[in-house]
């Protein structure tokens, strides 16, 4: 779950760190509304779920509340990386010595917490990163044992800080730990970290993932579920609590088990299709959850072709032949749809299909031929 | 031989009382499993099916003697159970539970391995282990497996786990174990803590590996089959064509570096001698065809 700056920023705050004070807006009244209050200079910074704004004109500095009119105007409705500028932070400007970069995620080969720490902070991290890497001070975090003070002295120590934002540094490197490990987060990030030139380190951006596993825990995490960015597919395939990722290409694809819907992907390339969408239904194939898959792919006006790859483990071939009849009843279907169904039971599962197969719903034994024949379809 | 369980082992059902346990703890126990018992704190002295219930793990091992348990717990008690399945005795934790926090995930992986460094945990959201006709803790249906060897799976992909067991089945090629690691962030076992042990017991005679796009996995695996695995391996990645999934900040790409995609994992996996398939049933073929010249 990605949340957007301001969000971020407001995360980061409740574990006490330093942020600007600032206003969300959705329309250029607003915007000069909140530049009245905050008073100028202001930062117009686009809210989108995506990196790279500032290269693409979505942050500007606004000197007067002219500047704020001409920017504000500019950037909502911009278009960044496909992601279109609904929203807007209006953030009081902050004078800035030097740029920092900070962030934890997990290191999933290491299995330990690894934290990031630069003084060359900034837009082009990644380019550090790769050029330059003895620029970035890394230290790996055993979750058992958190962060210590020592090990944040430490790595703030070897990142070549100015002395000037030492403290402010293993400070705020503590209250991001505690809002990594506390708040549940995949990734906390924070570019720039900046020093002012009266020698505080302060908050300037923030890049928060939370983990969707944790929301047990967490409550409030249903508001930033509110504003994740889905096109119209994603959305209803979301309500109806299905795994759905809209591609876009012509194919509707369903199958049950992550792995398996990939690799289906994967064959429909191979075969010269292209997948409309990745859908995983889960381990059973029942009538609701085929009656749902189907309605979500249907609605796709680009679907041309319908594949339906199930594989029977402790699901039986009858139960999921006798699904998918079902769900057909319930939903209608405008493509033809190609069946390939095999594990347990398939032959029964087959057998069940058989007296129901026509020009709109097919049947293949193997996922290749399944794919073949609905690539085909959908090239008609 | 198989790895890790076999006909011998004895397992306890964490959650055995729930629906999902009461379910696959009966299926496994019809396949041949030793389920010796279950625990829940308030149901001690009642039975599931036969199955005593005790209050504790530790309870359950000093009344049974089993040495394997698998988790059923809902995932906000996942954290609690794996702890309490170590201290309690139990050297191999199954925990099938899929949506644990990452961040439990990570804290018991890291506790296990400094307080119980010769406990084993596979998983957490993974299917579970089978060793055909021996041993089956999990939700692999069992008769999609063909007993007996040479072949050893280890796979990411719950769904394309019994993919590639019935892929073998029909081709009549047995399988010694399969064991489904689970595509969390921080599984349990590794690919590479399952090539060792394959490695290592004289039935495997080749290995088949099916991983997943995302993490270094693979990278890794493929290291060590270059330096340390003599068998015959053949294998499939799922997520070729898989879009780039949208990335937020910049820590996670600087992590991976050009690691992570289908295609830098089978690049790997050949450079270390894998024989690699495009889909399931190429890498099934690549199998029988290794069988073949054994």
């Amino acid at each position: 779950m990605d949340l957007f700056e301001y969000q971020g920023k407001q995360f980061f705050a409740e574990y006490g760190m330093p942020i600007s004070a600032g206003e969300v807006v959705f329309s250029v009244e607003e915007a000069l509304a909140a530049a009245e209050r905050l008073g100028t200079p202001v930062m117009v910074k686009s809210q989108v779920l995506t990196g790279g704004r500032g290269k693409l004109g979505g942050i500007k500095f606004a000197a007067d509340i002219d500047a704020v009119r001409e920017h504000a105007t500019n950037i909502l409705g911009l278009d960044i990386k496909g992601h279109v500028v609904e929203r807007l932070w209006i953030e009081k400007a902050s004078d800035i010595a030097e740029e920092y970069y900070m962030s934890f995620t997990l290191d999933r080969g290491a299995k330990k917490h690894l934290g990031m720490l630069s003084a060359e902070g900034g837009m082009d991290i990644e380019e550090v990163a790769a050029s330059t890497p003895e620029k970035i001070s890394k230290i790996w975090v055993d979750p058992v044992d958190g962060l210590t003070d020592e090990l944040a002295a430490q790595w703030v120590d070897g990142a070549g800080l100015n002395p000037d934002a030492r403290d402010g540094a293993i400070a705020i490197a503590k209250q991001l730990y505690t809002s990594y490990t506390d708040g549940d987060a995949d990734l906390v990030e924070i570019n720039p970290l900046i020093l002012t030139p009266e020698g505080k380190v302060h908050v300037l951006d923030s890049k928060v993932t939370l983990d969707g596993n944790a929301e047990f825990r967490h409550p409030d995490y249903a508001q930033y579920d509110e504003t994740q960015t889905r096109d119209d597919r994603e959305q209803a395939a979301h309500a109806k609590g299905l795994q759905y990722v809209g591609l876009d290409g012509t194919v509707g694809v369903i199958a049950n088990g992550a792995g398996l819907a990939m690799s289906t992907l994967d064959v429909i390339n191979q075969v010269g299709g292209k997948p409309a969408n990745f859908l995983d239904i889960g381990g059973g194939a029942n009538a609701d959850v085929m009656a749902g898959a189907l309605e979500v792919i249907n609605d796709d006006k680009n679907v041309k072709a319908i594949f339906i790859n199930i594989f029977g483990g402790i699901t039986r071939g009858e139960e999921v032949a006798n699904g998918i009849l079902e769900a057909m009843k319930r939903v209608k279907i405008d493509s033809p749809i190609v069946i390939r169904l095999d594990g347990t039971n398939a032959e029964e599962g087959r057998a069940i299909l058989e007296p129901a197969l026509n020009d709109m719903l097919m049947m293949e034994t193997t996922m290749l031929d399944a794919a073949r024949r609905s690539a085909e379809l959908a090239a008609r | 031989m198989a790895i890790f369980v076999d006909e011998n082992t004895k397992v306890i059902y964490q959650g055995l009382t729930g629906r999902q346990g009461s379910y696959y703890g009966g299926l496994n126990k019809e396949y041949g499993t030793q389920v010796v018992a279950g625990t829940h704190p308030k149901k001690a002295g009642t039975d599931v099916d036969g199955v005593p219930i005790y209050a504790s793990v530790a309870e359950a091992v000093e009344a049974t003697g089993a040495t394997a348990s698998c988790i059923f717990i809902p995932a906000p008690g996942v954290k609690d159970a794996v702890i309490e399945a170590a201290e309690g005795g139990i050297e191999f934790i199954v925990a099938i539970t899929e949506g644990v926090p990452a961040h439990d995930e990570a804290w018991f992986f890291n506790k296990l391995q400094r307080d119980h460094p010769n406990v084993q945990l596979l998983g957490p959201n993974c299917p579970g282990i089978i060793s055909p006709g021996k041993c089956n803790i999990g939700i692999t249906a069992g008769h999609i497996a063909k007993p007996g060897g040479p072949v050893g799976i280890v796979s990411r992909s719950g769904t394309l786990t019994y993919q590639a067991l019935y892929e073998l089945k029909q081709k009549d090629i047995g399988v010694t174990t399969c064991v489904g690691i689970g595509g969390d962030p921080v599984p349990g076992t590794s690919f590479i803590d399952c090539l060792k042990a394959f490695e290592a017991d004289p039935e495997t005679k080749a290995i088949m590996m099916i991983g997943e796009i995302g993490g270094s996995a693979e990278e890794e695996a493929a290291e060590f089959i270059k330096n340390n695995v003599s068998k015959p391996v053949s294998s499939y990645v799922a997520g070729v064509t898989a879009p780039p999934g949208k990335k937020m900040g910049h820590a996670g790409a600087i992590v991976s570096g050009g690691k992570g995609t289908a295609d830098a994992k089978m690049e790997a996996l050949r450079d270390a001698g894998v024989k690699v398939g495009q889909n399931p049933t190429e890498a099934g073929e690549l199998m029988a065809e290794i069988v073949a010249n054994l």
